[in-house]
């Protein structure tokens, strides 16, 4: 997929994959997608949470080998 | 739509607890939320400007698992709680579990307290201060970092009043 920025939050836990994805989005504009790579199990449903109460929309996520991979579309 | 609203009181003054106000306040902030945080008692420890202070206390408190940071993962796993009256006695118990605490924490890729307070900060999370306490407590302004404002229980209800999630920690 293709993905206009890159955000590597392997190693770190909850809350700060969501806390350095907001500010990756802040970098980025509208409709542009921002991919996030993320070793926190718990970041599959705070990223799915995020998405919705944020209305930014998470297109895909993928995980392989402990290593999860969101595709996220900014609002 | 209007902007969602969170409150918390931070009550707590032990390097555990400072994680839960900050952590929700951050996310709450990163979800669009306008967030305050009322610094009342010995959740003032929260907002020195010197947060070396902060020690986790495991003496009475069953429900804090003592693990090592190191070394193979069957020994990481051995639980080594003391009973309370061998806690008591050993000097720098505190000290000797707040380091292995910290280290833990670090293992584990989670966010320090003064990170998670300057994220708070960053994302405009207002900080309240209860003046009573700090009166109480002996301690001056210049204890604290800046950018807090000092109020009492009224100031408190002024945002909390008209918050969805209002938490007492």
């Amino acid at each position: 997929m293709n993905f206009d920025k890159e955000l590597d939050a392997r190693g770190l836990n909850c809350p700060l994959p969501i806390l350095r994805a907001k500010k990756a989005l802040a970098e980025v504009g509208s409709g542009q997608v921002l991919k996030i790579l993320s070793t926190d199990p718990g970041s599959v449903k705070d990223f799915a949470a995020f998405a919705k109460q944020t209305g930014n929309e998470l297109l895909s996520t993928a995980e392989a080998g402990g290593e999860f991979t969101f595709f996220m579309k900014k609002k | 739509m209007d902007t969602k609203k969170m409150a918390i009181i931070a009550t707590k003054g032990t390097l555990d607890w400072a994680y839960p106000p900050f952590i929700l306040a951050s996310t709450a902030a990163a979800l669009g939320y306008e967030t305050q945080i009322f610094f009342t008692f010995y959740g003032l420890q929260l907002v020195r400007k010197d947060l070396s202070g902060l020690k986790v206390s495991p003496l009475g408190n069953p429900g804090m698992p003592m693990k090592m940071p190191f070394g193979p993962k069957w020994f990481k796993s051995i639980n080594w709680n003391m009973p309370n009256a061998i806690q008591s006695l050993v000097p720098g118990y505190e000290n000797v579990a707040t380091s292995l605490m910290k280290m833990t924490i670090a293992n584990n890729g989670v966010a320090t307290i003064p990170d998670l307070r300057g994220l708070c900060q960053e994302a405009e999370v207002k900080f309240l201060a209860c003046q009573m306490t700090v009166e109480l407590f002996g301690f001056e302004h210049s204890d604290f970092i800046d950018g807090l404002e000092y109020g009492g229980a009224a100031t408190f209800f002024e945002f909390a009043g008209e918050t969805d999630i209002c938490l007492f920690i």
